[in-house]
């Protein structure tokens, strides 16, 4: 089965990435659009462009029969769904293959397995992956419940089964906070979710966020090594670091071998990422979830491996195996990428929309730039407000850092505020440049310079 | 009487009510006080409150709910 038209079921920087890998592997492209996206990158980068619906995503990126409406049409072959969007939706992928459509990704079936928290925490388990400590499964009995804390070790997370929206959780510092704590944690599930059911998760007071990217072509699964993306604001990753500074090379071999080893479990085709937690402290990682495709930050990967991702992910579900076999996947030096958002950092990261001004993109050596700009492009406010991504990479993070801090002042953008005068601050912060952060830290760290975010 | 119009300060999808199972903020002939939500704007993702200027009554919302809106597009007509 060789591949001839691939259809891009996203839009903004990662449809421009989708449409030129698939230009280099020979394959003719469609670009499906919102009214809102008419004069894109995308659009005009495609061989052809179809109009799938109105501005709202759920009128037009989410809806299944229109995409697929656009693929017979144009006689795709094939549909990348990139991030976000239906990238995740298992019913879409099982709908393009019911169609005859190749769909750039696992299976349905792979989808649902491990986008469940509960089946992919099981799956986990089953290939030896260390998970959060905590009970197995619902807790029955508070007294007992209480003594498997204690083993755990306070703090302790309570939390509701059916939850989400951080509704039902309850943080236990001692035994006597937890017989207080649990029964109010289930009688707030019950009223919210009508399921009082709970459980519990050990607290990982300073961890960082690590994941492993990983490749499969249902027979054979690689990893290429680890991203740290512990610099996060509302749970958003804003810079993301290939690899992580914070691994012994023991650590990050036992932890590759892992994401592996679960890749496996479930015959994983496609690339994916599965992501730790990464306890400093204790050396111990965490398996959290997976995510069932090409992610924001796979530039870091693909600069320290030299491993182009997206043409592996659309070459495998052309049918073909992976062109690469573990023991030829090496890293070298370091790469970072830092997300240029429409936000004004210093108006606590209001979006800002607008219409691009004059345009100066970085360059020089070791220097990338994911973007889905132009001048005179109006930015839609529709969508999320990822712009494009600034990747660097050099011999050391060291220089890496400097590189990024000589790139974010090359860049010009007028006519948007953007998070880059953010990431001219951090590649200055003392704790950035020696790598002591974790998931928590850039908070508390943005209300305490709220004076160095200004674009002045 | 006067007319006072609450105009958009951002782009993007206007929204009558908090959530799509919830009652509309406000409906036509409702009485008004300034700093009452009337609405919100999406944009990119994130939700921003719409707040009346103006004591009076409700005359007319001039778009619908889940409308694309401009910045300085009138969203509601306010009678005081």
């Amino acid at each position: 089965m060789s591949l001839s038209k691939i259809l891009i079921a996203n839009r903004g920087e990662i449809a421009v990435r989708i449409i030129r890998a698939a230009k280099e592997l020979g394959l003719k492209t469609v670009q499906v659009y919102s009214s809102a996206d008419e004069t894109s990158l995308a659009v005009q980068m495609a061989d052809e462009a179809v109009e799938i619906g109105p501005p709202a995503a759920k009128k037009s990126y989410l809806d299944i029969d229109a995409v697929l409406k656009a693929a017979r049409e144009t006689g795709a072959d094939a549909i990348h769904p990139g991030y976000g969007f239906l990238a995740e939706n298992a019913e879409f992928a099982d709908a393009v293959a019911a169609a005859g459509i190749t769909f750039v990704g696992p299976s349905g079936d792979v989808i649902r397995r491990m986008g469940d928290k509960a089946s992919a925490r099981q799956a986990a388990t089953e290939a030896g992956v260390p998970t959060v400590p905590g009970s197995q499964g619902v807790i029955d009995d508070l007294n007992e419940a209480c003594r498997l804390a204690e083993n755990i070790g306070f703090p302790v997370m309570i939390k509701a089964t059916a939850g989400g929206g951080g509704r039902g959780i309850r943080i236990a510092n001692s035994a006597g906070e937890f017989m207080a704590l649990a029964p109010q944690a289930s009688s707030e599930a019950e009223a919210a979710f009508g399921d009082g059911g709970l459980y519990l998760e050990k607290v990982i007071e300073r961890a960082r966020h690590i994941e492993v990217q990983i490749l499969g072509d249902g027979e054979n699964f690689i990893h290429c090594y680890e991203r740290e993306c512990s610099l996060q604001r509302r749970r958003q990753k804003v810079w993301e670091e290939a690899p992580s500074a914070a691994l012994s090379s023991d650590v990050r071999e036992r932890l590759c071998a892992s994401a592996v080893a679960l890749a496996a479990a479930v015959r994983y085709k496609g690339a994916g990422t599965i992501e730790y937690l990464y306890d400093d402290a204790s050396g111990d990682y965490y398996f959290i979830e997976m995510n069932t495709r090409i992610q924001v930050e796979h530039p870091v990967t693909e600069s320290i491996t030299g491993i182009d991702l997206l043409a592996e992910m659309i070459a495998v579900a052309g049918g073909q195996p992976l062109s690469v076999r573990q023991e030829d996947v090496t890293y070298r030096g370091h790469a970072i990428e830092v997300r240029i958002n429409a936000e004004d950092p210093a108006a606590n990261f209001m979006p800002f929309p607008g219409v691009v001004g004059d345009l100066r993109i970085p360059g020089g050596p070791g220097v990338r730039f994911d973007h889905m700009l132009y001048q005179g492009y109006q930015i839609p406010p529709f969508y999320d407000s990822l712009l494009g991504k600034l990747i660097v990479s050099a011999d050391s993070r060291e220089k890496a850092i400097i590189r990024l801090k000589r790139a974010i002042c090359e860049l010009g953008l007028d006519g948007l505020k953007t998070t880059a005068p953010l990431f001219k601050a951090l590649a200055e912060a003392p704790d950035v440049l020696s790598g002591d952060v974790h998931t928590k830290w850039l908070e508390p760290w943005l209300e305490a310079n709220s004076d160095k975010l200004s674009s002045q | 009487m006067a007319i006072h119009e609450v105009r958009a300060m951002l782009p993007g999808v206007f929204y009558r009510k908090p959530a799509p199972s919830d009652p509309n903020y406000k409906e036509e002939g409702d009485a008004v006080s300034k700093g009452d939500v009337i609405g919100l704007i999406e944009v990119m993702k994130s939700f921003h409150e719409v707040i009346s200027d103006a004591d009076g009554t409700i005359r007319a919302f001039k778009v619908e709910n889940e409308d694309a809106i401009m910045p300085g597009q009138v969203l509601a007509e306010i009678e005081g």
